[in-house]
């Protein structure tokens, strides 16, 4: 609409004013309804990722550990041994790391850029305590003579590496690659490629759950919304009262059934199937993970599809078969793709479930049946590198944007109904 | 071609659900080639269900249904090639007007020159030509009603089964759909089978109406005869209106009976009655009853005004009139009309033809 011709309100204001005007409170009104919300994400949400994403490339430490080093080593090329005044920076910081006695930090750090690192800085460490080094003289020399290793340009090109406050290395590692001494991207040796097993693993088995919640829980959520309401409750119940029930419980139910003396193995066992000493091991692999986490995603991939489809009237199947369609033609060109957006949505909402998933194949995957959110966890509690497992974690949302951001390309979002 | 009075045969068909309630009570209808016939009844008389039987999503408990003087009971719904209209037209949402009407004649694997010839010739016919692209969303009520017509129709069937197509729509939409409709039938002269609980829908569009209560057909006749000479009195009541007494025969002979109410008499046509001391209901159409008759009628009374309600062409009044205020006059609206005002007492005559004697309610 061109602006010549506004429409005026009786006062005399543009309408588009007084529309504003009108609408500010009840905005107003509308947002402050959501503020407590709004709050909630940005404190539990895109703060604590936030936090994440910088304790995962944060390397401050060492920065702050080595300010006079990284300070002098600046000027220096890092092609030939360092000159006295890099030495001397050096044996100024460690002397007040040692005076601090967090020296040995900066050896578990150095050790992860070198290996042998964190030794000959013990060796430096009690010539420094024991006072045996003459600050009136050259350090250099005097630190070359504790190790041979100081002679060696590599170990100071390690430090260098290290100088800036930030660092890939973490995401480097989540892929089973990291920085070599020259600074280019290197894969490790293959038979220490962990992550990248684990990452397949996760992906594998994300997509055969969601596979597998598909195939069950279509038929499930067909019968819920076309049986009549009393035995459509019944069957209702029978879907949520898994979600009712505490994972952990679900969980080790499943164990109870899945053990080598458990219920399974007993009933295969007296039916023939196997014989006694040869039970297959149905847990602590990846079966286990697999029957266990379909189980527990099922109701997630049968509720969206419900929902989608109690509002296909029953009338569209009976269209179809009486234009001629057999049962099958009625279904597949009726019926399916009017589901389509219910199944996007459970897929995805299990396909995410899936991908992230902890308790479950922690407790009966085993070796094999273990997941990225296991060694996430695993390096939360056990070897306490917070940024590796921040790292990983990101990676891991990350991964899950993208998986979205593919769908919605393939979809469309907007296809999606949850109910 | 001779027309087969026995196109459609519904053969001592029963139908229940639960075992316990018969839907259908032993029903034998017989459809010819190319009739129009409806089935109308109140909500739960079980002509919806002779419908699902006839399309083949129901099966009778007993009795057969027959298809041109074949057995169809055990043939499933897409073999038996009777096109339906669904009573919220059944569209399918993901596909545009012409996929619709291409879904028959693809499933019968007919070639693409041939479907686009039938989807036009479908699609003119119920004057929708140019919205194949379309989809049924973007329809208005009336349009996606034509489209489900024309699906229904578009791959050539011998009978057309239409649950209560018009129910959504509103009224004038309605009646310009049921011309529409009935055209559309005169012209391809295909056998119609039409469900409603519409009288006036039954009554504009059928060669014949059947109309259903309890499970049974109560009366099997043309439009005319249905609303002039009702077999019983459930008929009676639901089509058109009617005026009621009840009371009980004290005279009878072979076209003319008496009848005593609680504090008069009057003479009536004897349609189920038999016999003196029989209690009967008579049923008089409010339009056959006169106000000051010129010519002498065998029933005149007079009674006094209650209501009087305009409706632009006509004016209903309501009477107080041999004992009960509900008697009902429709006076048509023409220029040389009377003064009707509330507590006046009129002179009013009826024919004791018209006044039919039927079963007591």
């Amino acid at each position: 609409m061109s602006s010549e011709n506004k429409i005026l309100t009786t006062d005399g204001l543009p309408l588009e004013v007084s529309l504003k005007k009108a609408e500010k409170r009840n905005k107003i009104k509308a947002f402050l309804l959501v503020a407590p919300l709004l709050l909630f994400l940005l404190i539990t949400y895109i703060f604590p990722i936030g936090e994440m994403f910088t304790r995962s490339i944060d390397d401050r430490m060492i920065t702050n550990m080595l300010p006079k080093t990284f300070e002098s080593m600046k000027k220096w090329d890092g092609k030939e041994l360092p000159p006295e005044e890099v030495y001397r920076s050096f044996y100024e910081d460690y002397k007040i790391l040692a005076e601090k006695k967090v020296h040995g930090k900066l050896g578990q750090r150095l050790n992860k850029e070198k290996n042998g690192f964190n030794s000959i800085l013990k060796r430096l460490f009690r010539k420094v305590k024991s006072n045996q080094i003459d600050e009136s003289k050259s350090i250099k020399e005097q630190i070359i003579k504790i190790h041979k290793h100081y002679r060696n340009v590599d170990y100071w090109r390690a430090i260098k590496r290290t100088a800036p406050p930030y660092t890939m290395n973490k995401y480097l590692k989540g892929m089973d690659m990291y920085l070599d001494e020259d600074g280019n991207v290197t894969q490790v040796s293959e038979d220490r490629r962990i992550h990248r097993i684990l990452w397949l693993r996760t992906l594998e088995i994300a997509l055969f759950v969601t596979i597998f919640c598909f195939l069950m829980g279509y038929p499930i959520a067909h019968l819920l919304a076309t049986l009549p309401m009393k035995y459509s409750n019944l069957l209702m119940i029978c879907v949520l009262l898994p979600f009712w029930t505490s994972l952990l419980v679900r969980t080790a139910s499943w164990m109870i059934l899945l053990q080598q003396q458990g219920l399974v193995n007993d009933f295969f066992v007296m039916i023939g199937l196997v014989a006694d000493d040869s039970r297959p091991e149905m847990m602590y692999n990846k079966v286990g993970t697999y029957v266990a986490m379909t189980q527990i995603l099922l109701p997630f991939m049968v509720l969206p599809l419900y929902s989608v489809m109690k509002t296909i009237s029953p009338s569209l199947m009976r269209a179809g078969k009486s234009l001629g369609g057999t049962p099958f033609v009625a279904f597949w060109k009726v019926y399916f793709p009017l589901t389509i957006p219910g199944i996007g949505a459970g897929c995805l909402l299990v396909f995410i479930l899936a991908i992230g998933y902890y308790i479950t194949p922690a407790l009966v995957g085993g070796a094999s049946g273990t997941l990225i959110s296991n060694q996430i966890a695993f390096h939360m509690k056990q070897t306490l590198d917070w940024s590796f497992a921040s790292a990983m974690g990101l990676m891991l949302l990350t991964g899950v944007l993208v998986i979205y951001w593919i769908y919605n390309k393939l979809v469309g979002v907007d296809n999606i109904k949850l109910g | 071609m001779s027309k087969n009075p026995e196109f459609v045969k519904f053969d001592k068909v029963d139908k229940s659900y639960d075992g316990k309630v018969l839907v259908v009570k032993d029903l034998q209808l017989d459809i010819a080639e190319g009739e129009f016939i409806t089935m109308l009844g109140p909500s739960g008389s079980g002509k919806t269900t002779c419908l699902m039987m006839l399309a083949g999503f129901e099966t009778p408990t007993h009795g057969e249904i027959l298809l041109d003087g074949n057995i169809i009971s055990n043939i499933p719904p897409h073999k038996r090639g009777i096109g339906m209209v669904f009573q919220n037209y059944a569209l399918f949402p993901h596909m545009t007007v012409y996929e619709n009407l291409a879904f028959p004649l693809r499933v019968r694997k007919v070639e693409k020159d041939e479907i686009d010839k039938k989807v036009d010739k479908a699609l003119s016919m119920v004057s929708l030509s140019g919205f194949e692209t379309r989809m049924p969303a973007q329809l208005s009520g009336g349009q996606q009603q034509r489209v489900a017509v024309a699906r229904a129709l578009v791959f050539d069937p011998a009978v057309v089964l239409m649950d209560e197509p018009l129910g959504a729509l509103d009224k004038n939409l309605r009646e310009s759909m049921q011309y529409e409709i009935k055209h559309i039938h005169e012209s391809i002269g295909v056998t119609v089978v039409y469900v409603t609980h519409d009288q006036s829908e039954a009554l504009t569009m059928s060669n014949r109406i059947a109309v259903f209560n309890d499970g049974k057909v109560q009366q099997l006749s043309d439009p005319a005869e249905l609303y002039e000479k009702p077999v019983n009195s459930f008929v009676a009541e639901f089509i058109g209106e009617n005026n009621t007494f009840n009371g009980e025969v004290i005279d009878i002979d072979k076209d003319k009976c008496k009848v005593k109410l609680n504090n008069s008499e009057i003479l009536a046509n004897p349609i189920s009655v038999k016999s003196k001391g029989e209690k009967t209901t008579v049923s008089l159409r409010p339009e056959r009853a006169l106000i000051n008759p010129a010519n002498k009628m065998d029933n005149m009374f007079t009674g006094k005004i209650e209501e009087v309600i305009y409706h632009g062409d006509h004016t209903r009044v309501r009477l107080n009139l041999l004992g009960s205020s509900e008697f009902i006059l429709k006076v048509p609206n023409s220029t040389s009309n009377l003064e009707l005002k509330v507590t006046e007492d009129i002179d009013i005559g009826w024919n004791s033809i018209d006044a039919r004697a039927l079963d007591p309610k």
